[in-house]
């Protein structure tokens, strides 16, 4: 029966790990109902979260979209569905590539630079010092990346579903010969509130889900360099399984109950 | 202010009693007592691994001790959180051994730091303290202007002392104040700390391996080993202390009854 312990240890580490980062989540979301607030703190990593993925985001949106265009007409065109391109374009874009494409990218971006920012702080004792100055470090340095990642991710992926869409129209338009005023008449014709809202619901979670995953591994860095690199890495990773994760569920809540 | 209870407690500044902490199987601090008089300038000396930094982490409430008690002015802050903590925190100063300064704000926003977000002081007042704190060690106003990463160690050492020092606290403590440091500039470093310590009226801790530095910012010397303090005494005493862990320390002999697990082959 040995074989049963190190799954049994696993299963173990696994759930107190669950279980410390859901307290640490509780303790950002709770200090950062309480004053101070810190809304230079907030403004400030609203621009870098937010203003400086733009350009990684929307490249990323441009050519999933343009993909798209290319790869629906060549599958279409096997069963004379060429001009649905725009539709499924827009439905693909705004309902799942858009917020997941773009919360995958911010991940790897943003998760990373939270987690060695805030590692770096930990091993040099910048957290320390903090508590020293009579400033609460969760309240300080976790709760505005939070706020401003469940904030800027929606607008993110506001701009990554119109230039995907863009993107689409750009390749039918001019690759595939389709009609320029019909695509857009079937893009707009065709999108509800629901298809774009339900991607900016999932944005602002994917926003939670990096901030949390960035502050809780660079918080409790340990063991120097090594131990930053290590948080770094915790980070992305599992914030990209989080993100892939909670969206399949978010998908089946909002869009067939199950 | 921190209240004080009674006469003797208002001597007695920082009073430990009987702390333990373990990390795992590692007993760091095994039943440590140290009295701090107020006024007074401790330097606790020891190795490596002796829990001198745990210590200081304790009392500040950064390590929380799995037993024990300990005081500030009379008052029982063991386990205090919160308001209460930040409360007693705003009457502390701390010198890091790497300066641990914040490396996205200027010089003068380090400085200014705990004026501004623990005291609520606006900008520009606080500005004018952190350059007149950033005189006081020996920097000039230009200084503030910078970034923590373009000033050499020693620079950032007498920035981390103008931090500590900003709020004119009570307590302040020096963890390695001259470790990295040439030894001009590492004079130059206790003389800055005996100055401000002075000119505050201040309790200070300072834990450190350098004798040269304990001697001179020292009133009282305690020796800690393995979690305990082993000899406590006045500054002038070390030399003469008879006690021969001490001994063997300030001598730097690799003899004695401090034995360090070095492999040999």
């Amino acid at each position: 029966m040995n074989f049963l312990a190190p799954i049994g240890n696993f299963t173990l580490g696994l759930l107190a790990e669950i279980g410390r980062i859901f307290i640490f989540a509780w303790e950002a979301i709770g200090r950062g109902v309480a004053p101070p607030y810190y809304w230079h703190q907030i403004g400030t990593q609203m621009l870098r979260i937010g203003y400086n993925s733009l350009p990684v985001v929307g490249l990323t949106a441009f050519f999933t979209g343009g993909a798209l265009a290319l790869q629906i007409y060549e599958g279409g065109s096997r069963f004379n569905a060429e001009n649905l391109v725009s539709s499924i374009v827009a439905l693909g874009i705004t309902r799942e590539l858009g917020p997941v494409l773009a919360g995958l990218m911010v991940a790897g971006r943003v998760s990373a630079a939270i987690a060695a920012e805030l590692g770096t702080m930990r091993v040099t004792e910048q957290i320390d010092a903090l508590v020293t100055l009579s400033t609460n470090p969760m309240k300080y340095l976790v709760t505005p990346r939070i706020i401003a990642a469940v904030l800027t991710l929606p607008l993110l992926v506001l701009v990554a579903d119109i230039i995907g869409i863009m993107g689409g129209y750009l390749v039918g338009t001019r690759s595939l010969s389709l009609n320029g005023g019909a695509y857009i008449k079937n893009t707009v014709d065709f999108l509800t509130f629901g298809d774009v809202s339900s991607g900016l619901l999932k944005a602002a979670a994917f926003g939670f889900i990096i901030a949390l995953m960035g502050c809780y591994h660079g918080f409790h860095s340990k063991g120097g360099a090594q131990g930053v690199g290590r948080a770094t890495t915790n980070a992305v990773v599992s914030a990209s399984i989080l993100i892939l994760a909670v969206n399949y569920l978010m998908t089946a809540l909002l869009f067939t109950g199950k | 202010m921190v209240k004080m209870s009674n006469s003797n407690t208002a001597k007695d500044h920082i009073v430990l009693k009987d702390v333990h902490k373990s990390f795992g199987p590692k007993h760091v601090l095994n039943g440590l007592n140290l009295t701090v008089k107020k006024g007074h300038s401790m330097v606790v000396i020891g190795g490596s691994g002796t829990g001198k930094s745990v210590m200081l982490k304790s009392i500040l409430g950064l390590l929380h001790p799995d037993s024990g008690s300990i005081l500030i002015g009379g008052r029982d802050v063991t386990g205090m959180k919160g308001a209460k903590r930040d409360e007693v925190l705003s009457h502390f100063g701390m010198l890091f051994q790497g300066a641990a300064l914040f490396d996205s704000l200027k010089v003068w926003q380090n400085v200014a730091f705990g004026l501004m977000q623990g005291k609520g002081m606006n900008a520009k007042d606080a500005k004018e303290i952190a350059i007149e704190k950033l005189h006081q060690v020996g920097l000039g106003s230009d200084v503030g202007e910078l970034s923590p990463a373009e000033l050499s160690g020693g620079m950032q050492k007498r920035v981390g002392l103008a931090r500590a020092i900003a709020g004119d606290p009570e307590i302040i403590f020096f963890d390695e104040p001259t470790t990295g440091l040439d030894p001009i500039m590492a004079d130059v470093i206790n003389d800055l700390i005996v100055d401000c310590v002075k000119r505050l009226g201040a309790t200070t801790i300072s834990i450190t391996h350098d004798m040269a530095s304990a001697r001179k910012i020292a009133d009282d010397i305690s020796m800690i080993y393995k979690g305990q303090i082993l000899w406590q005494g006045k500054a002038g005493e070390v030399d003469n202390s008879g006690n021969a862990y001490v001994d063997q320390f300030i001598h730097g002999r690799a003899d004695g009854p401090i034995q360090m697990d070095v492999f040999k082959a």
